[in-house]
């Protein structure tokens, strides 16, 4: 994987996801080491972010090295019209890896296509954000001890979520039951139930939380925007089914953790932070090792 | 002693002297195929027919274009909207070669992805696709992974 850039989660084998959640294992132990001593990294955010972006600085500043970029594009030449390509090409002279946010789909492949240094795709549109992907699997596999013959529930917006979609791909390699809780207008899209398929994985369909929470080992929660909705009645319906709450975790199995990419909104009530199937901040956490793997193996240090 | 003449088919669509026929054309795809062509500002004689009977399909649909010889990569655009056609390429009336057109395993270029946000139709990037389904044209996107269809392609 060195020199190479990470774009989507499909480019992945099995070993290379297991090469980088090992690597992420290590920097747990021993997050501050000097690797990057004289490397430039650049980071690139033509779309804002939060966790992405500074998770992605805290790696690199842990590790002795140094970030160049911006956080908006509209402190960038893109307000004056430069094409992506240029801009690439102009940063690349000036840093060892780019990690890119941008809001149109495919921008990041083909940022790959021209860069002379490897790119790190920190989300293209809706399309693909697989840096979050590897942090939720190491968060699955932490919490549980295996990736393989999990019952995992993803609930809320199955249809645009983008961490959705990467780690329901990822995890069809782990002969995993898939619980896909949904109201039906946001049902996850056939293009990625086909993954499920080919592999001959089960998968069930609900669009009832409180089903399917004493089955699973893993609840993936994600926000329901209402933007998503053409007519807001509908949103009203469903908007308090999926809220997260203490009486729905009440009687879940005792491994049972609690995922979410964040930003949350209200979608999991306060209260249920202090509770021990609560792993939402740590899995944010794991983001800073995760990454520093990234960063290690993809500059081949 | 003067040869029998063998009876000639009737030809509902008449013959050409030199050029190209594209045969076993869907009969929905026969205006598609005119039209990624740009056979309707070509100068060209052109005969066409479409809801023909035919033994093979049913119905079908023919273009006959006088004086031309079709590129690779107009085969290509023929290929993804007219998957069942055959070429033949008429010189002096007679028959020089006939194949059936072919997919191939991607396509650069000349389609347009069906992504509204892909960045293939905001920055000047030209458009690749894998196929990942040759009889139903399904073709994925390399930079998007969004996956266009016969139904909504369009060419550049």
């Amino acid at each position: 994987m060195k020199n190479r850039s990470l774009i989507s989660i499909d480019d992945f084998t099995k070993e290379n996801y297991f090469s980088v959640l090992d690597a992420a294992e290590k920097f747990e132990q021993n997050p501050v080491q000097n690797i990057l001593d004289g490397k430039v990294i650049a980071t690139l955010f033509f779309e804002p972010s939060t966790r992405t972006r500074l998770s992605f600085e805290s790696a690199v500043n842990y590790l002795g090295g140094k970030v160049i970029g911006f956080s908006d594009a509209s402190n960038s030449s893109v307000k004056k019209g430069e094409s992506l390509k240029d801009t690439i090409l102009t940063v690349c002279n000036y840093s060892d890896l780019i990690v890119m946010r941008h809001p149109k789909e495919g921008s990041a492949r083909y940022a790959s296509e021209v860069a002379t240094v490897p790119i790190v795709n920190a989300g293209d549109g809706a399309n693909q954000h697989p840096t979050q992907c590897l942090l939720d699997l190491y968060s699955i596999r932490k919490t549980q001890g295996k990736l393989e013959n999990l019952d995992i529930a993803f609930v809320g917006d199955l249809k645009y979520g983008r961490t959705v979609h990467s780690l329901v791909i990822a995890m069809t390699n782990f002969n995993c039951r898939f619980h896909l809780v949904s109201p039906p207008e946001l049902k996850l899209p056939s293009s990625v139930k086909m993954y499920i398929k080919e592999k001959n994985l089960e998968y069930y369909q609900y669009t009832d939380p409180s089903e399917v929470m004493d089955k699973v080992d893993i609840v993936y929660m994600t926000r329901i925007q209402r933007e998503r909705f053409s007519d807001p009645i509908d949103y009203e319906k469903v908007k308090n089914a999926y809220i997260l709450n203490r009486s729905l975790l009440a009687n879940t199995k005792p491994n049972l953790k609690v995922l979410h990419p964040l930003p949350r909104v209200n979608e999991i009530d306060l209260d249920v932070d202090d509770m021990p199937q609560a792993y939402y901040f740590q899995q944010a956490l794991n983001g800073l090792y995760v990454r520093q793997a990234i960063l290690k193996i993809i500059l081949g240090l | 002693m003067e040869q029998e003449k063998k009876p000639i088919k009737e030809l509902v669509v008449s013959a050409i002297e030199n050029g190209t026929v594209i045969d076993h054309i869907p009969t929905q795809s026969v205006f598609q195929v005119i039209h990624i062509l740009n056979l309707d500002h070509s100068d060209n004689q052109i005969l066409f027919g479409t809801n023909l009977d035919s033994s093979k399909y049913g119905k079908k649909g023919i273009i006959k274009v006088s004086n031309k010889y079709f590129k690779p990569i107009e085969i290509n655009k023929i290929a993804l909207v007219a998957p069942t056609a055959t070429l033949i390429i008429i010189k002096d009336f007679l028959v020089i070669e006939k194949k059936k057109v072919e997919i191939p395993d991607t396509i650069e270029t000349f389609v347009k992805c069906v992504n509204p946000n892909c960045i293939t139709n905001h920055e000047d990037v030209l458009t690749k696709f894998k196929v990942i389904d040759k009889t139903e044209s399904k073709l994925k996107c390399i930079y998007c992974e969004k996956i266009t269809e016969k139904k909504n392609m369009t060419f550049k």
